[in-house]
């Protein structure tokens, strides 16, 4: 049995048609019930839905054998797992955004408002830029315009809502889509299942 | 009461640690390692210019009567090799059971780990090599019947690094690490393709070592494709894996490095290697190889398994004999099963058996 966690929302919807297309069917999932775990017992699947954020920790301890994860995730969390294809799915890119036409004085430190504090924190060392990191859980473009923060490092899909608020991506950090993640362990002991698993999912793309 | 349940729980899992702790060093006994004793504390110098080899997490330090920075010690290999002597055609061979001390990156929790292990450290040879993955491979077999050894060699990545053209092999690395061929491939272009299909490899010798000569492409890579083939008709390999992703430190390790699965643990319970740059950076000539068996990881085993064996409890009074509470022990303790004594039973569902001695008096 191969345990797979999808992460909950649009990304995981066409991530399950994915697999459904690469055979791994599962008819219980369409229903509308408030199931949590749904299982094919002869494909030897089981499949459940969990906050996209958490996919990479069901993983990396073994409650999940394979998963998927946005890019976002795995640079944030960095979890100790086997990352073994890029769907492609979910675009995305993680940016710094900032007022429009604002500019910084390069002698005082810039304050970060970010739901990816490691993130940001590794791009800005890489550049030695001395930052103040303002942690949030949502709604990141307020903090500019309210003046919390200098700027904000966030996902840009299409750069919607920043033009919305009056924001502009200014640099490109990384690009992000989704991930197929494995467990280590699992790997090692649901090889082939998982293997075979890769194999037809990268066929699909 | 929630502390009488987690008691309850530990002193079963404390004793399969503790089978497990004894075994692991009769078996290292039984081939002549002796056991390292250490202090906890070390000064924090010997850590602060390798700090990066260990594995992660912080050190936990403090400053002893004399101002000096001190540490708890984080990791045994160090004291170890500290120890050791150059000479030729000589190996120490050291076994240790010890705890070391972290402190978690993401929390900044302290935490103790024990760890048991082997170094052998010296004028090495392929008997020694052979000797040290046998030891690793039946240090996981007494853990648990179902395991896995993940078996690669540096020198083969490091030959296919500078084939590629790699000068700064850390986001190569970690791909490798990832077995992540799509980053491999962003991050390199075409000079990824012998990296992404070395990193694809995973199985037993017989099956890889034949796909590896095809990535046979310098002298770096044939010297360890030849050690691997010596290695291959040595040793029983039966529960190992050739897997070019187990990448420890290429600044301390060098040769082969290997990792340790077994199922139900979601993560290596053993990791291990030929560090001969790190007994370099130290200062010593010798080779070195050894690994270390992880016991806090051990904890995912059985935790499927509920507890079925609910604990006795023998109730008594001020009124009891205290000689009929105590043959009422002797019983118990006898057949082996788990007690608890009290006047009143605030939570009798915990217990699977309640003995009243409440009223007994001797006659």
């Amino acid at each position: 049995m191969i345990n797979i966690a999808l992460p909950k929302g649009r990304l995981g919807s066409r991530v399950l048609e994915f697999f459904e297309n690469a055979g791994y069917v599962c008819p219980s999932i369409h229903e509308n019930n408030r199931k949590l775990v749904f299982e094919n017992e002869e494909l030897g699947i089981r499949y459940f839905w969990v906050k996209p954020s958490d996919v990479a920790i069901y993983v990396e301890r073994g409650a999940a054998d394979i998963g998927v994860a946005g890019k976002d995730i795995l640079l944030e969390y960095s979890p100790d797992v086997y990352e073994l294809l890029n769907f492609g799915l979910g675009k995305c890119r993680m940016a710094v955004a900032a007022e429009k036409g604002a500019r910084f004085d390069a002698s005082q430190t810039l304050r970060v408002a970010t739901k990816f504090p490691n993130i940001a924190k590794d791009y800005y060392r890489s550049k030695s830029v001395d930052i103040d990191i303002i942690k949030l859980n949502g709604s990141i473009e307020l903090a500019p315009i309210l003046g919390l923060s200098d700027v904000i490092v966030d996902i840009v899909e299409t750069g919607t809502t920043l033009l919305e608020n009056n924001l502009e991506p200014v640099e490109t950090i990384v690009e992000i889509s989704a991930r197929l993640i494995a467990n280590k362990s699992s790997f090692k002991f649901k090889n082939d299942e998982i293997n075979a698993l890769a194999k037809k999912l990268e066929e699909l793309l | 009461m929630i502390m009488q349940k987690g008691f309850i729980m530990e002193n079963i899992m404390l004793e399969r640690e503790e089978q497990i702790i004894y075994s692991l060093r009769s078996l290292y006994r039984a081939n002549g390692y002796t056991q390292f004793k250490m202090s906890k504390f070390e000064e924090y110098d010997l850590y602060s210019k390798n700090k990066d080899f260990l594995i992660s997490d912080g050190v936990i330090t403090f400053t002893d009567a004399t101002g000096k920075l001190m540490a708890l010690k984080p990791d045994v290999t160090f004291s170890i090799i500290k120890n050791s002597v150059d000479a030729d055609s000589y190996v120490k061979r050291v076994c240790y059971n010890e705890n070391v001390y972290r402190m978690s990156e993401s929390t900044h929790d302290f935490t103790e780990i024990m760890q048991s292990g082997v170094e052998c450290i010296g004028d090495l040879d392929m008997y020694n090599i052979c000797e040290v993955l046998t030891l690793a491979t039946k240090s996981l077999s007494i853990i648990s019947d179902k395991y896995v050894l993940d078996l690669s060699h540096l020198g083969f990545v490091e030959g296919l690094l500078s084939d590629a053209g790699v000068t700064d092999a850390g986001e190569v690395l970690k791909c490798i690490g990832e077995k992540n061929a799509h980053g491999l491939e962003s991050l390199l272009g075409e000079r990824a393709e012998k990296l992404k299909k070395l990193v694809s490899l995973y199985g037993s010798f017989d099956e890889i070592l034949p796909a590896l000569e095809a990535l046979d492409v310098n002298e770096t890579t044939h010297a360890a494709l030849e050690e691997l083939k010596e290695i291959a008709q040595k040793i029983d390999s039966e529960n190992i894996k050739l897997d070019f992703s187990v990448v420890n430190s290429m600044n301390y390790y060098n040769g082969i490095v290997f990792r340790g699965f077994v199922f139900g643990v979601p993560s290596a319970v053993l990791s291990g290697g030929r560090y001969d740059k790190l007994m370099k950076k130290l200062s010593k000539k010798s080779g070195a190889i050894g690994f270390a068996v992880y016991h806090d990881r051990l904890k995912y085993i059985d935790r499927t398994k509920k507890v079925d064996k609910k604990p006795a409890l023998i109730l008594y009074s001020d009124k009891t004999d205290a000689s009929i509470i105590n043959e009422e022990k002797q019983k118990l303790a006898e057949s082996g099963k788990a007690f608890d004594i009290q006047r009143a039973a605030i939570e009798p569902d915990m217990y699977g058996e309640i003995i009243d001695l409440r009223n007994a008096v001797k006659e």
